[in-house]
């Protein structure tokens, strides 16, 4: 059931802010700051997300072979690889090495 | 492929690519439910990924100038890739068309794949056996890089990074992100004092 909440109220809230953009008079939004601001929020968001979902086990900081996987996307992502192949870098690298005992 | 490891079923994960659609707030919305988040943290956090699409809804409808009536139903379309598309055309028509085609047809596939996925992962069973917890932190770390352009966003993912993890163990789950997402006006407010002090008013990188 909760999970069910938090699918609502995730898909109203983000179809209100797409359509609060088509609805809006240009000029509310458009000042410099608040656009700087939307733009900054998601780098901030998926940074700390990303660190998250790589060093955390519940609420205790951990280094196992998730971070060997997410470090191998990374070299994946600076020699321009496509996203499929980013992703599976990660999975594939950690896998190999919780299968190597890591 | 990430949320159906994360206890959502299938139909909760199809629900969520059709009613949401918008890639990093379903990432983000599992990945919050998945640490034991509960249902508003969670979903606060995918709905501030998810608020740079009423920019895009800004230039978009000066671009489109859609009817009124029709806004409503444009909405649901309006994300990263549809409204790339439609900037980078000549003209209304071609922006209008180029919208369209990209709604539909990414509609369409995301929510193939996402069923496609879904039902994937149900036959593979224990996720993390194989490595697919691994693929969340990536597809974040895929969606981030083009974004980390000047100094100002390598500070805020910098500073969100130290938040996000330095606060995991002290702060109920889902609130260390949104406490991280605070990086974002403090370097900007940070970054326009300095400016301020140097008493250059020209164009810097704010």
């Amino acid at each position: 059931m909760n999970i069910w909440i938090a699918i609502l109220v995730t898909a109203v809230g983000c179809y209100a802010v797409k359509l609060a953009g088509l609805l809006v008079p240009a000029g509310v939004l458009e000042r410099p700051l608040v656009r700087r601001l939307a733009a900054l929020l998601p780098v901030a968001l998926l940074a700390a997300l990303t660190a998250q979902q790589t060093f955390a086990d519940g609420r205790v900081l951990v280094l196992d072979a998730r971070a060997v996987g997410v470090a191998a996307a990374a070299v994946a992502l600076v020699l321009r690889a496509p996203f499929l192949v980013v992703v599976g870098a990660a999975v594939v690298v950690t896998a190999g090495v919780r299968a190597l005992g890591g | 492929m990430t949320s159906a490891g994360s206890g959502l079923t299938l139909l909760q994960t199809c629900a969520l690519s059709l009613l949401v659609f918008t890639g990093a707030s379903q990432f983000a919305l599992v990945g919050a439910l998945a640490a034991g988040g509960g249902p508003f943290t969670a979903a606060a956090g995918a709905f501030f990924l998810g608020v740079r699409n009423a920019f895009y809804g800004l230039r978009l409808s000066q671009l489109l100038a859609l009817p009124r009536a029709v806004r409503p139903f444009a909405a649901q379309w309006v994300i990263d890739e549809t409204t790339a598309v439609s900037l980078a055309q000549p003209g209304r028509r071609s922006a209008r068309l180029g919208f369209v085609v990209t709604g539909l047809s990414l509609y369409v596939l995301w929510n193939v794949t996402t069923l496609l996925g879904a039902l994937g992962a149900e036959a593979i069973g224990d996720t993390a056996a194989w490595g697919l917890d691994a693929a969340g932190p990536a597809v974040f770390l895929a969606l981030l890089a083009p974004m980390l352009r000047s100094g100002t966003e390598r500070m805020v993912a910098g500073l969100a990074v130290l938040l996000g993890l330095g606060l995991l163990p002290v702060l109920p789950a889902g609130v260390p992100v949104l406490v991280a997402a605070l990086a974002a006006p403090v370097v900007l407010w940070a970054r326009g004092r300095r400016r301020a002090s140097r008493g250059d008013a020209g164009e810097g990188e704010l």
